[in-house]
């Protein structure tokens, strides 16, 4: 069920993960509360998405270019979560379909 | 602690309404996980394993990159140390998490940050540009992650390859649609212009040039160095609440 081994890398991993995770928040707790440190802080979580969104869209070539526009303007229009990750996944699969990929 | 106005850090309607808002984005995480249940069964790796794995980790990309490395006997190094390279994002993530914890126990944060993925961080930092928003709805979001995660791999381990693949269905496109859409809501106005275009363009450059996940880090460090450097933005408030 369970070969040491396996348990050992999957320990090994837990803790590295939880180690970055603790480490982050509380390295943010000890940054200052104004200037720089603060501004880059506040800034964080947009540029974050911005980084992950762009990379992923691409990799899914035009399509996921389009998709991700079309999910961006109804997320924008609708400000609704759901709708615009629905419309964004069905255009990806229907222009999979119609290219018979 | 100190302060007696402080909220409950871990009441169960926060919980509850933490778990109810990620659980859409929580669906995109189960076909992931059906997608990593299904590599796994090419694996010498048990489902007990699987799980153990998927409960105590939890980090996606990361699981789904050592089921792809893991071979008999397992090597334990080239796991570990793409562990790492993976979730070195997390350091970022978790440190914007700071206006969630303000005035919280260090114990209150070492058991808050456990259950914290790119999913469930998205939508309790999407929350607090809203309100003020305690670590029992990142835990409650954390939650529906863990449920779906792990029904997911257990589902795809266990079906192996009677199930539909799940970019039929446009699925793997859940992440990039989920992301996108909550993107939408982090834009501040116009100050985060000069920020946000300097991120995307180092991500992409680096995503195009450098194998791995180093794209995330790099775009994210360059845009908040920039968004420190910039001096317009002085007057305005951050996110910390006063």
């Amino acid at each position: 069920m369970f070969s040491p081994d396996a348990v050992l890398v999957i320990l090994g991993m837990a803790a590295i993960t939880y180690g970055l995770r603790a480490g982050g928040l509380l390295l943010g707790g000890r940054l200052p509360r104004e200037g720089p440190w603060a501004r880059a802080l506040s800034a964080l979580p947009g540029v974050i998405l911005v980084s992950i969104v762009l990379p992923a869209m691409l990799s899914e070539g035009l399509f996921g270019v389009l998709a991700g526009t079309l999910t961006a303007l109804v997320m924008l229009r609708t400000r609704n979560l759901v709708v615009a990750m629905l419309v964004g996944i069905a255009f990806i699969a229907a222009a999979r379909w119609a290219v018979g990929a | 602690m100190a302060d007696a106005s402080l909220p409950k850090a871990y009441a169960w309607d926060d919980v509850r309404a933490g778990f109810r808002k990620t659980v859409p984005l929580a669906l995109g995480v189960a076909s992931y996980g059906v997608a990593m249940g299904v590599v796994a069964t090419t694996k010498p790796i048990t489902l007990a394993e699987l799980l153990l794995k998927s409960v105590i980790v939890l980090a996606g990309a990361a699981q789904i990159v050592a089921v792809g490395l893991w071979t008999s006997p397992v090597p334990i190094a080239a796991i570990l140390l793409s562990t790492l390279v993976v979730n070195l994002r997390y350091i970022l993530l978790c440190a914007s998490l700071r206006p969630v914890f303000e005035q919280r126990s260090l114990w209150q944060k070492l058991a808050g940050i456990y259950l914290v993925a790119d999913e469930n961080w998205a939508v309790t930092m999407a929350e607090q540009r809203r309100r003020p928003t305690q670590p029992g709805y990142l835990l409650g979001g954390g939650l529906a992650i863990l449920v779906f995660w792990t029904a997911g791999a257990a589902a795809g381990y266990l079906a192996g390859n009677e199930i539909p693949s799940p970019s039929r269905l446009g699925l793997d496109f859940a992440f990039a649609a989920a992301f996108v859409s909550l993107t939408i809501g982090f834009w501040r106005g116009r100050g985060d212009l000069v920020p946000w275009c300097a991120a995307g363009a180092v991500a992409l450059g680096v995503w195009w040039l450098v194998p791995g996940p180093w794209y995330m880090v790099a775009g994210a460090l360059v845009g908040a160095g920039v968004a420190a450097l910039s001096r317009d933005r002085e007057q305005e408030p951050s996110d910390v609440q006063s």
